[in-house]
């Protein structure tokens, strides 16, 4: 199978442009008329719905932020009644508040298609033995690529994150041939099946198809080597959709994007100008195919840009260059997001500390560790070991419950965290 | 009689970090009398009783280093069988908690010094006092 739906991944550029025009329309108005947040925006500037009439008019509209989201809290934004949601997915925000989207059935059904193509570009059919080790839950990884290896007809083990010994078990007993994981855990498997005793021989895997982080080149071609597939990368993020919003196919050079659902701009970060293809810069995401939760020009802060040449595959749509980076200081641990901020609010106004921190990200293996070092302000605490301990304590509890993972809390003495004069460097990625 | 204060200093667990502390008690010209350092991975507490608390201490607050003065207790026990064992009895038996200890040995005669953190203090003091454990005094402490 080369393609799930040939007819919307191989258009001409002249068909998908009067396509995106149609439902750019329709999703502006429609978005107007049932969501009050950009209602009041376009009022405020004095556009009006019938003002798009062309792809670039989209420019004219303004940008939605992640604070948007948290704003309006938690369904705000939905341009339906509550009875027409039937799922909601949530991703963490820069506060204790989830951000939360909601899902039709039509967008469930648009969304697995998606996925279908998705699995179908990175070389999977319906014979695929895919064991999803995403996290089930809130998040939207998991679920989204259920449903879509479902709707292709591949053999799904919903197995999970986690209890890697037993993965690697079912992956061996029940042959799997198509991994979905995270790169870090997949990684982290291929260590397993090794202290196991196996060898890649041992297995039925051909796919790994890797989301929900970033990853580099260099590691892509370990964890081919170690699992002996072939690795595909896919870009999503829970406020467009969740994964499906683009996706590598076998030849593994950019990734597609499914521009019939979704109109990707980029933007000068700074100036909030658009750039043409194949300027970097950051990735705006227009929904033009969702009834839930509609996103106008979201700014998605991920850097990248994109290529407009046909792909060797015979897809016609645009690609997107690996993320480069992000215009925020967003970090992403094992999977799950973190702002430096999120800790923040953790440490500012607890007994005993100084307001200064520093955040150390290193891999373990290939796992991500999180430090967080803290700076003592209290000298009354060396009286007792177990009250100094307790304050490691109370801190390592609350970064669990605020960010869902576990980092190492290290006390430092007073000052000796560096001290800058402009701002300060809160982070130190090692990985 | 005033007691005998120790100061302890947070140490991050880490090159270099213990030796800064004891440079600058060197350039201050502090002798240490009796040190005891307790440890996790990733820090310790140094405690120690020096000939000068007082100026100890603000030589290492100059340097940015934490440190506080406690008041402990410090007995003299003999350096034989039983010796450390008496002393803690004592405590047990007035219901006094001990928090840690630490000990020294005499330059000059068979004795060995204790000491110690409690939760109460003055009972304790009392039931050495009582039990015929001999109490040091600051001054004593810190020229020996």
């Amino acid at each position: 199978m080369q393609f799930y739906q040939e007819h919307l991944e191989c258009m001409t550029r002249q068909e998908m442009n009067a396509l995106q025009l149609e439902r750019l329309k329709e999703t502006v108005a429609y978005t107007y008329e049932n969501v009050p947040m950009y209602k009041k925006r376009f009022d405020e500037i004095g556009l009006k719905p019938s003002h798009i009439q062309t792809l670039s008019d989209l420019q004219k509209i303004p940008f939605t932020v992640k604070s948007d989201l948290r704003d309006n809290y938690p369904f705000g934004l939905f341009a339906v009644p509550m009875k027409k949601i039937v799922r909601v997915h949530a991703s963490s925000g820069t506060t204790g508040k989830p951000t939360v989207v909601g899902y039709t059935k039509r967008d469930l059904d648009v969304w697995s298609d998606l996925i279908a193509r998705l699995v179908v570009q990175a070389g999977g059919s319906d014979e695929d033995i895919a064991q999803i080790a995403f996290g089930y839950g809130l998040f939207t990884g998991a679920l989204g690529l259920h449903y879509g290896l479902e709707r292709l007809g591949s053999t799904i083990i919903p197995i999970s994150s986690g209890n890697s010994e037993k993965q690697v078990m079912l992956m061996k007993d029940f042959g799997t041939t198509l991994l979905v994981a995270t790169p870090s855990y997949a990684l982290h498997l291929s260590e397993v099946m090794e202290e196991m005793g196996y060898k890649k021989e041992d297995f039925k895997l051909r796919l790994a198809m890797l989301g929900s982080e970033g990853h580099t080149e260099e590691m892509r071609a370990v964890l081919e080597d170690k699992l002996g597939v072939l690795a595909t990368e896919n870009y999503g993020l829970s406020e467009v959709m969740g994964p499906g919003v683009a996706g590598e196919c076998i030849y593994k050079n950019g990734q597609h994007i499914a521009e019939d659902c979704f109109i990707y701009e980029i933007i000068d970060p700074k100036t909030g100008e658009v750039l043409p293809d194949g300027e970097t810069g950051e990735v705006v995401i227009t929904t033009i195919n969702k009834e839930g939760i509609p996103m106008l020009r979201y700014r998605t802060k991920d850097i990248s840009y994109l290529i407009d040449e046909r792909c060797q595959c015979g897809r016609t749509n645009r690609r997107m260059a690996k993320i480069q980076g992000r215009t925020d200081d967003m970090l992403i641990i094992r999977g799950v997001n973190v702002f430096p901020s999120q800790i923040e609010s953790v440490l500012v106004g607890m007994e005993h500390i100084a307001p200064h921190y520093q955040l150390i990200v290193t891999k373990k293996g290939y796992t991500d560790q999180l430090e967080v070092q803290v700076e003592l302000a209290d000298a009354t605490l060396l009286e007792s070991f177990t009250q100094l301990e307790m304050v490691e304590k109370n801190i390592k509890h609350k970064l669990q419950v605020v960010l869902g993972l576990s980092a190492k809390v290290k006390l430092m003495a007073p000052k000796s965290i560096p001290r800058t004069a402009g701002k300060a460097k809160r982070v130190i990625d090692q990985r | 009689m005033e007691r005998v204060k120790q100061i302890s200093v947070f140490v991050e667990n880490a090159r270099g970090k213990l030796s800064k502390i004891t440079t600058a008690l060197a350039e201050g010209g502090i002798n240490i009398r009796a040190l005891s350092i307790a440890d996790t991975t990733d820090f310790g507490i140094l405690r120690m009783i020096v000939q000068d608390p007082e100026k100890a201490v603000a030589i290492l607050e100059k340097q940015d280093i934490m440190v506080k003065s406690t008041e402990v207790i410090v007995v003299e026990i003999n350096d034989e069988p039983s010796g450390l064992n008496k002393a803690l009895c004592l405590l047990r038996d007035n219901d006094v908690a001990l928090e840690y200890l630490y000990a020294f040995v005499s330059k000059k005669e068979n004795e060995a010094y204790v000491i110690m953190k409690t939760d109460n203090a003055d009972a304790a003091e009392k039931a050495f006092t009582n039990g015929g454990v001999r109490v040091l005094s600051a001054k004593e402490v810190y020229t020996l």
